[in-house]
C-alpha cells in the first residue's frame, strides 16, 4: 500500500517563539472524512493550517501526492487541495455567484479567465450547497447559515480532490450545522473526496467522521474510526470530562453524554 | 482561426465573457464597460474644452485641426500644442495614477479610507519637498526629487515597521497614521521657521497644482505610468483574491505576500510620480475608487475604472480651477471641494437608503 496523498512527518509547529506541537506526525487516509477534535487551544487548527501550507513548520515537512507541499507552485497546490478558512471576508457588495466563481481562480490564467468548465463547476457547486436560488443576491445580505454555504460552494468550485475545512459549523444553528455536515458526508461518499475538518462538537465528529484524530496539548492522543477509539477513558484524557458513552440511536456511532454534576439536585 | 465571440457567463445579468482564438477568454461586465466608456467620453469632452477655452479662445474645429498638425495660425499651434495639451495630459496621467493607487491601497488595507496616505506616503513626500524648498533650496526638479525621496523612504519605513510575519492591513494603517502625524508636525515646524515668501511658495506646492506643466512632465509621468500599468494589470486579479483574507487567497493559489508587496510598490511608484509632477493633490486617490465603484456597481475596488475616474476628475477639476472661478486657483483646492462634496452626498444618500 502506497503512502497516503497528504501526510505530515515530524512536524514542529510554532507561532514565532510559541511552540504548539513538537514531533507531530499525521497521515490523512485517502478518501476518508477525517475529523480533528480536541479542547480549545490544543493545536487542531494549527495542524490543519500546516497541512494546508498556511503555516510553515519550523521543523518537519508536509507531503502532498508524494512531494513536499512547498515544491508545488501555490496555484498547482490549490488545484489539489482546497481550504475553507475559519474566517474569510466577503468583499463589499459581492454577489453569491461572483464569490463562488472565485473558487475557479487556480484553474484560470490572465487570458484564460472563463471556460465552459468554470461555468459547469460553479453551477454544480451552487447546486450541491443549495445556493443556486441565491446566486444574484449580495453575500452581505445573507444569513450566517446561507453565507457559510456560499463559502463552502466557493471551495467546492475549486474541485480539489482534498478539502480542508477549519470549523465549518461555527456560528451556525443546529439545523444548519447538520446541513453542512450532511453535505460534507455526501461529498466524501458520493464524490470520493478526502475531507479533513476541525470540529468542536464531539458527537458530530463521532457521527460523521470515518477517521477521528483526537488531540491534546499539541499531541495526537488517539486516531482511528470513532467506534473503535471513543470511550469514557479517551474523553476524560482528551477533554478532562467525565461522561457516559451510549450508541447513537440514529447511527449506532458513539454518543457522548456528559456526566451531570448536579444530577440529583436538578432531578429532584 | 476562430472569431471573437461574446457570451454571458450567467454569474450576473451583466456578466459576459469574450472568447478569442486558442481558448483565450476575458471576463467583463456590461455595466462596467458602459460606465467606463462614459468616463472616456467625459475625458474627451474635458480634453477638447481644456484645449479650446482660455484667455485666447479657440474654436473646437480649430483645436481638432491644430491637433492633427494643421493649425489655423502659429499662435493657436503654440497655445494648443505647447501650453494647453501638455497640461491636460499631465492632469489625466496624474489623476489616473492617483485613482489607481488609491484603489490598490483600499484593496490592500481592506479599508474604504485607504489611500497613499495610509502608509504615510503623502506626508513623507510633503516633508521631503518642503525640506528642499525651505532648507536645502533648489528648483522644481530638486523639489520633485525631494518629494519622491521623502515619500518612498517613509513608505519603506512604514512597511518594515508594520512587518511581522507578513503585513496585515490594519497594522499598516496604524503605523502609517503615526508616521504621517509625525511628518506633518515636522512640516509645520519647517513652515513656522521659514521666511514668509518661502513659506508661501512651499504652501502652494503643498496644495498641489498643474500650473506651468510642460512636455517634459508629460514624458516623465507617461513613462512611469506605462511601466507600472502592465504590473497592475497582471497583479490586480490576485489582489482581488486577497480582499477575502490571506488564508482564503492562499488556499486559492495566490502568493499573498508577494502580490501585496508588488502592488504596494506599484501603487507607491504611481503616487510618487503624481506627487513629483503636481504636488500632493488631495482627495483624488481617496474619492476616485469610491465614485468608480458606485458608478459601475462592481464589488471591491477595481483599479481600471478607478484610474479612469481619477483622470476624468482631475481633468475636470483643473478646468474648473482655471476658468470657472473668478480667479485661477491651484487644482488641489478644487479637487477637495468637488470630490469631497460629491463623496459626502453619495455616502449620505447611501446611508439614508440603507436605514429606511
Amino acid at each position: 500500500m502506497s503512502e497516503p496523498r497528504l501526510h505530515g512527518n515530524d512536524l514542529t509547529l510554532a507561532y514565532d517563539e510559541r511552540v504548539i506541537s513538537r514531533g507531530l506526525s499525521v497521515s490523512i487516509p485517502d478518501g476518508s472524512f477525517t475529523v480533528i477534535v480536541g479542547p480549545n487551544a490544543c493545536g487542531k487548527s494549527t495542524l490543519l493550517r500546516a497541512l494546508a501550507r498556511m503555516l510553515k513548520p519550523s521543523a518537519g515537512a508536509v507531503h502532498l501526492d508524494g512531494q513536499l507541499i512547498t515544491r508545488y507552485s501555490t496555484k498547482e497546490a490549490a488545484r489539489r487541495l482546497g481550504l475553507l478558512p475559519q474566517s474569510s471576508v466577503a468583499p463589499e457588495g459581492i454577489t453569491v455567484a461572483d464569490l463562488v466563481s472565485r473558487g475557479r481562480y487556480p484553474h484560470q490564467r490572465l487570458f484564460r479567465q472563463w471556460s465552459a468548465a468554470d461555468t459547469e463547476a460553479v453551477a454544480e457547486a451552487m447546486a450541491n450547497t443549495g445556493v443556486t436560488d441565491l446566486r444574484h443576491r449580495r453575500v452581505d445580505e445573507l444569513s450566517g447559515g446561507q453565507r457559510q454555504r456560499v463559502w463552502l460552494a466557493m471551495v467546492l468550485a475549486q474541485q480539489t480532490p482534498i478539502l480542508l475545512l477549519d470549523e465549518p459549523t461555527t456560528f451556525l444553528d443546529i439545523a444548519h450545522q447538520i446541513e453542512v455536515l450532511d453535505l460534507c458526508h455526501d461529498l466524501h461518499v458520493s464524490h470520493g473526496r478526502t475531507l479533513v475538518a476541525v470540529l468542536h462538537d464531539l458527537n458530530h465528529a463521532c457521527r460523521y467522521a470515518s477517521h477521528l484524530i483526537a488531540m491534546r496539548d499539541g499531541e495526537i492522543v488517539a486516531q482511528g474510526a470513532p467506534g473503535a477509539i471513543v470511550d469514557e477513558t479517551l474523553v476524560r484524557e482528551v477533554f478532562g470530562l467525565n461522561c457516559r458513552i451510549i450508541d447513537d440511536p440514529e447511527t449506532g456511532t458513539p454518543l457522548v453524554i456528559p456526566a451531570a454534576r448536579q444530577a440529583l439536585s436538578t432531578s429532584s | 482561426m476562430s472569431r471573437l465571440t461574446v457570451e454571458p457567463t450567467g454569474l450576473s445579468p451583466t456578466a459576459y465573457v469574450l472568447r478569442g482564438p486558442r481558448d483565450a477568454s476575458v471576463r467583463f461586465d456590461r455595466r462596467v464597460l458602459l460606465m467606463c466608456s462614459l468616463l472616456v467620453a467625459v475625458m474627451v469632452a474635458v480634453f477638447l474644452t481644456s484645449l479650446a477655452v482660455g484667455d485666447y479662445t479657440i474654436s473646437a474645429a480649430d483645436v481638432v485641426r491644430t491637433l492633427f498638425g494643421n493649425p489655423p495660425d502659429p499662435l493657436a499651434d503654440f497655445i494648443v500644442n505647447g501650453r494647453r495639451l501638455p497640461r491636460v495630459l499631465v492632469a489625466f496621467l496624474v489623476g489616473g495614477a492617483l485613482g489607481a493607487s488609491g484603489a490598490v491601497f483600499q484593496s490592500l488595507s481592506r479599508n474604504p479610507l485607504g489611500s497613499p496616505d495610509v502608509i504615510g506616503f503623502t506626508s513623507g513626500a510633503s516633508a521631503g519637498a518642503v525640506f528642499v524648498i525651505l532648507v536645502a533650496g533648489g528648483g522644481m526638479l530638486q523639489v520633485a526629487g525631494g518629494a519622491v525621496t521623502g515619500g518612498v523612504v517613509t513608505a519603506v519605513a512604514v512597511y518594515l515597521l508594520a512587518y511581522k510575519r507578513g503585513v496585515q492591513g490594519f497594522r499598516l494603517i496604524l503605523v502609517g497614521i503615526a508616521a504621517g502625524a509625525m511628518l506633518t508636525s515636522g512640516v509645520h515646524y519647517l513652515l513656522m521657521r521659514a521666511e514668509l515668501i518661502q513659506a508661501a511658495s512651499a504652501q502652494v506646492w503643498l496644495t498641489g497644482s498643474l500650473n506651468t506643466r510642460a512636455w517634459d512632465h508629460v514624458t516623465a509621468v507617461g513613462i512611469g505610468v506605462a511601466v507600472i500599468a502592465p504590473l497592475l494589470a497582471v497583479l490586480s486579479r490576485p489582489m482581488r483574491m486577497i480582499e477575502m483574507g490571506d488564508d482564503a487567497a492562499t488556499g486559492l493559489g495566490v502568493d499573498a505576500e508577494r502580490v501585496r508587496l508588488g502592488m504596494l510598490i506599484a501603487a507607491t511608484v504611481l503616487a510618487a510620480i503624481s506627487v513629483a509632477a503636481a504636488g500632493p493633490i488631495a482627495f483624488i486617490a481617496l474619492a476616485a475608487p469610491h465614485l468608480a465603484r458606485r458608478l459601475t456597481g462592481a464589488a471591491g475596488a477595481a483599479v481600471g475604472s478607478a484610474a479612469l475616474m481619477g483622470a476624468a476628475l482631475l481633468g475636470a477639476s483643473d478646468l474648473v480651477a482655471q476658468w470657472v472661478l473668478p480667479s485661477p486657483l491651484p487644482v488641489g483646492v478644487v479637487t477637495v471641494c468637488i470630490g469631497g462634496l460629491y463623496l459626502v452626498w453619495l455616502l449620505a444618500r447611501e446611508g439614508r437608503r440603507n436605514h429606511v
